[in-house]
């Protein structure tokens, strides 16, 4: 019966060309909108890490001015060296990373090769492991590096390309900023969206070219790309009054396997805000944080406004396509009204008749899916060439939304189909026959 | 006019005419919602950045090597640019207005941590700056060269002298900006710095920032390594002149890069790049949206036309002309569309104050509603033209037929 049921549809879908096209594109271009909206909002709140989202934590311990606090008041978003510095040496979470973003000069060794700038994360060993990079050549570096101030260096994938033509560089040696680097490792693509791990920088920048020990970056004085901020000026001119100020500019991260670790943590960073307070820091009222990745991209709005705002309007604009095709659909349902008669004076019952339309209904919300998802990949298309490299890595299509907006599709038209199959059901035999 | 009975049909076959009403209403609150977030972002994007845009442009030196000479490497830089042919004048500053990345300071009109300083954007220039951003100075002098210093990385330090735009002479004196020249601003709480001068406006690197006019001009270059030059040059001369810049300061020295070759229209475009996109996604929902409206009129429209077409035969047999005919069909359109429009009046208004509420986006001109009713009524009107007039020439003779 299904096949004959699709055969019925394909023929009343071909007997109003016009009607049917109007249909199919109404639905299409709906759902070309909404799921080319869909896909920005989808990609800008996907989970980066979802395997450990809830194990790894964004540390804020509130250095900042006392100035206008009120129990609303969030803490500063970075940490100052000293912090940084303290909760390293401390070393109460399972692993936890200190690191900041620079840029350096990467001088090839070749004379002709001009020099070249490439960012820089200055982090600590457990970077690596902890967001589980995965690598291409060798590993990351070991703690020992750290303390010892060890000139190493994780490249790109694609800067081992440039700089070594793709080849194993493991133990090979690398020029930046006039220091000596030894490769200890090459990452294979890694493009965490969003770029959770610094978000205060741009959660849709790509991530860094090179990594380098944490204490290489600060025994060298390496610039901060990064944002820095600082709520009062230090105490004398220097790198080393820079260092011992209360200026932001680290993003710290901490992994807790569990609610006991999460738990105990959070009661060191508050022992350790006392301490600090005992010192004359830390003005303001104890104001600690401890969020997990999602958490933290919550908080931190990653979802562009303008993104939420164009979520709405969209599916806005799917409802005025979906009123348009229960119009359409009903007008031709009840165009059909002559035939509906007939076959239910041959014995037809309700039942068959509403699943024969709703088929028909499915049939034009399959078209129009098809159909949606080429306009929902021009779409994205359009959106990457009008906002440019930000949207680069949001405007991809996976099996997720191709599903979804094929199944959305089909729903929409079922829904739309739902009140025009009623209507057409109900058509009382006896006066159609007459008029015949 | 016949309203009575067409109303009256149009009530007895209520659906269709309830499913166009409510597509009307609804494409009228995106609709006028979209248009009132385009006025929003154009209005921004037409702020002046007080920059002579057309004719700026900015690249980066990054120094590196131990033989680099920051110092030397500057003043030689900016005389050779300054040099050459078709350039007005060149300067060091650390940002440019629309960049995105820049420094900024609190200032205070009285010393001390209690007081409340007002937040500002840093230019670091020198005599040339005013000169070569093309600014105007409304009151007071401009730096010389005996006021210009240089500014070691960690410095904390700032020199004595300060130029302030209108705006922020105005934020730190409200009763006006004329008090500020002369007098005396604090800096980090309480080191003084003296106002010599008045700029009429200038933007901060921040285009988002609420107070973007807020700058203040300090006279200092700057060593920290990495260092901006902007340069100005004659109408029409930009685009020849920045490739042969970027060889000259490349040939100059082999310690560092040259990089990020700007001109300032590239950065105001990327600066609003977001809120172009906005602005033409929403152009393109609004035409789209208006184009399946009528489309679906169209439909409907048609629909009923060839379900009628006795009715409209016996009533052409019975005398009625085809222009009453085309008028019956305007006419059910317009009480249709006319019921859309009020329903998708008040549907805009609340979509927007939900809006303003949830995006803080700024509340609609009061005018946009009228004029989207308007002109969707006659958008109805010209949809139904085409299945109207068809209607109209159905012959009377149909109406003998059995069909």
């Amino acid at each position: 019966m299904f096949s004959y049921y699709i055969k019925l549809g394909w023929l009343s879908i071909r007997r109003n060309p016009i009607l049917s096209i109007l249909m199919v594109s109404a639905i299409a271009v709906g759902i070309g909108a909404c799921m080319t909206v869909l896909t920005v909002n989808y990609l800008m709140s996907s989970n980066p890490i979802p395997h450990k989202s809830d194990q790894l934590f964004y540390v804020q311990v509130d250095s900042w001015d006392p100035n206008g606090f009120d129990e609303n008041t969030e803490p500063v978003d970075q940490l100052t060296y000293i912090d940084a510095m303290n909760l390293m040496k401390a070393g109460k979470a399972f692993r936890q990373v200190a690191s900041n973003r620079s840029g350096l000069v990467l001088e090839p060794s070749s004379e002709d090769e001009r020099p070249f700038l490439v960012d820089a994360r200055t982090t600590h060993a457990d970077f690596f492991p902890m967001f589980d990079l995965p690598f291409l050549y060798g590993a990351g570096w070991d703690k020992s590096a750290d303390d010892a101030q060890e000139q190493v260096v994780v490249l790109s994938r694609e800067i081992n390309e440039r700089v070594f033509g793709g080849e194993d560089s493991v133990g090979k040696r690398v020029t930046m900023n006039g220091l000596n680097f030894r490769v200890v490792g090459v990452i294979d693509e890694w493009m965490p969206v969003p770029k959770f791990y610094d978000v205060t920088n741009g959660a849709f920048n790509l991530p860094e070219d090179v990594y380098i020990p944490f204490s290489v970056g600060v025994a060298n004085q390496l610039s901060r790309n990064g944002n820095t901020n600082c709520w009062k000026e230090p105490d004398g001119e220097g790198f080393e009054a820079f260092l011992a100020g209360e200026c932001v500019w680290i993003q710290f991260w901490a992994e807790l396997r569990n609610e006991q670790e999460k738990e105990a943590y959070m009661s060191f960073l508050n022992a350790y805000a006392e301490e600090q307070k005992a010192l004359g820091r830390f003005p303001r009222p104890l104001n600690n944080r401890l969020r997990n990745v999602m958490e933290w991209m919550e908080h931190q709005e990653v979802v562009e406004e303008d993104a939420q705002v164009m979520l709405w309007l969209s599916m806005l604009f799917l409802l005025v396509c979906l009123l348009n095709t229960i119009g359409l659909l009903l007008a031709k349902f009840l165009g059909k009204a002559g035939d509906i008669g007939l076959r239910r004076a041959l014995g037809a019952t309700k039942g068959t008749l509403f699943i024969q339309h709703l088929i028909e209904s499915a049939m034009i919300g399959l078209a129009g899916g098809v159909l949606g998802l080429g306009l929902t990949w021009l779409g994205l298309k359009g959106v990457q060439r009008l906002f440019g490299d930000f949207l680069t890595h949001l405007a991809t299509m996976d099996w997720v939304m191709v599903t979804t907006a094929i199944g959305l599709a089909i729903v929409s038209a079922l829904l739309a189909g739902l009140y025009p199959t009623w209507r057409a059901c109900n058509i009382a035999p006896a006066s159609q026959l007459k008029t015949q | 006019m016949e309203i009575g009975p067409i109303w009256r049909a149009l009530t007895r076959n209520k659906t269709g005419a309830i499913l166009i009403a409510l597509q009307i209403a609804v494409t009228l609150a995106i609709i006028v919602n979209a248009v009132a977030i385009i006025q929003e972002r154009s209005r921004l994007m037409a702020r002046p950045s007080g920059v002579d845009e057309p004719n700026i442009f900015y690249l980066s030196s990054i120094g590196f090597g131990d033989d680099f000479n920051e110092r030397v490497t500057i003043q030689e830089d900016l005389d050779a640019i300054r040099n050459t042919p078709g350039v007005v004048n060149a300067i060091q500053s650390n940002s440019v207005p629309l960049r995105g990345g820049g420094w900024s300071m609190g200032l205070q009109t009285e010393p001390g941590s209690e007081s409340e300083s007002s937040g500002v954007a840093v230019y670091f220039i020198d005599e040339h700056g005013l000169d070569t951003y093309g600014l105007e100075l409304v009151a007071g002098e401009n730096f010389t060269a005996a006021d210009v210093n240089w500014r070691e990385p960690q410095a904390v330090e700032w020199p004595d002298k300060v130029l302030l735009t209108q705006a922020m002479a105005e934020t730190l004196y409200p009763d006006g900006f004329m008090e500020a020249l002369g007098n005396t601003v604090y800096i980090n709480g309480n080191e003084p710095m003296t106002v010599t001068g008045i700029i009429k406006q200038m933007q901060a690197p921040w285009n988002g920032w609420n107070g973007v006019e807020r700058v203040m001009l300090v006279p200092q270059h700057t060593l920290f390594g990495s260092t901006r030059y902007i340069v100005r040059t004659e109408p029409g001369q930009r685009d020849r002149l920045m490739p042969e810049i970027e060889d000259m300061l490349a040939e100059r020295s082999r310690d560092r890069i040259i990089r990020g070759m700007t001109t300032m229209e590239e950065t105001r475009e990327r600066s609003y790049q977001g809120d172009s996109g906005m602005v033409g996604i929403l152009i393109f929902v609004v035409s789209l949206l208006t184009a399946i409206t009528a489309l679906g009129i169209v439909g409907l429209a048609s629909f009923s036309v060839s379900r009628r077409t006795r009715q409209i035969g016996t009533r052409r047999a019975l005398g009625a002309t085809k222009p009453a005919i085309l008028r019956y069909f305007m006419t059910e359109n317009f009480l249709i569309s006319i019921i859309g429009v009020l329903v998708g009046a008040a549907l805009a208004i609340g979509l927007n104050m939900w809006m303003v509420q949830a995006f803080s986006l700024t509340p609609l001109g009061w005018y946009l509603v009228p004029v989207a009713m308007v002109l969707l009524l006659i958008v109805g009107q010209i949809a139904v033209l085409g299945p109207a007039r068809r209607a109209a020439s159905v012959p009377p003779a149909v109406a003998t037929r059995t069909v």
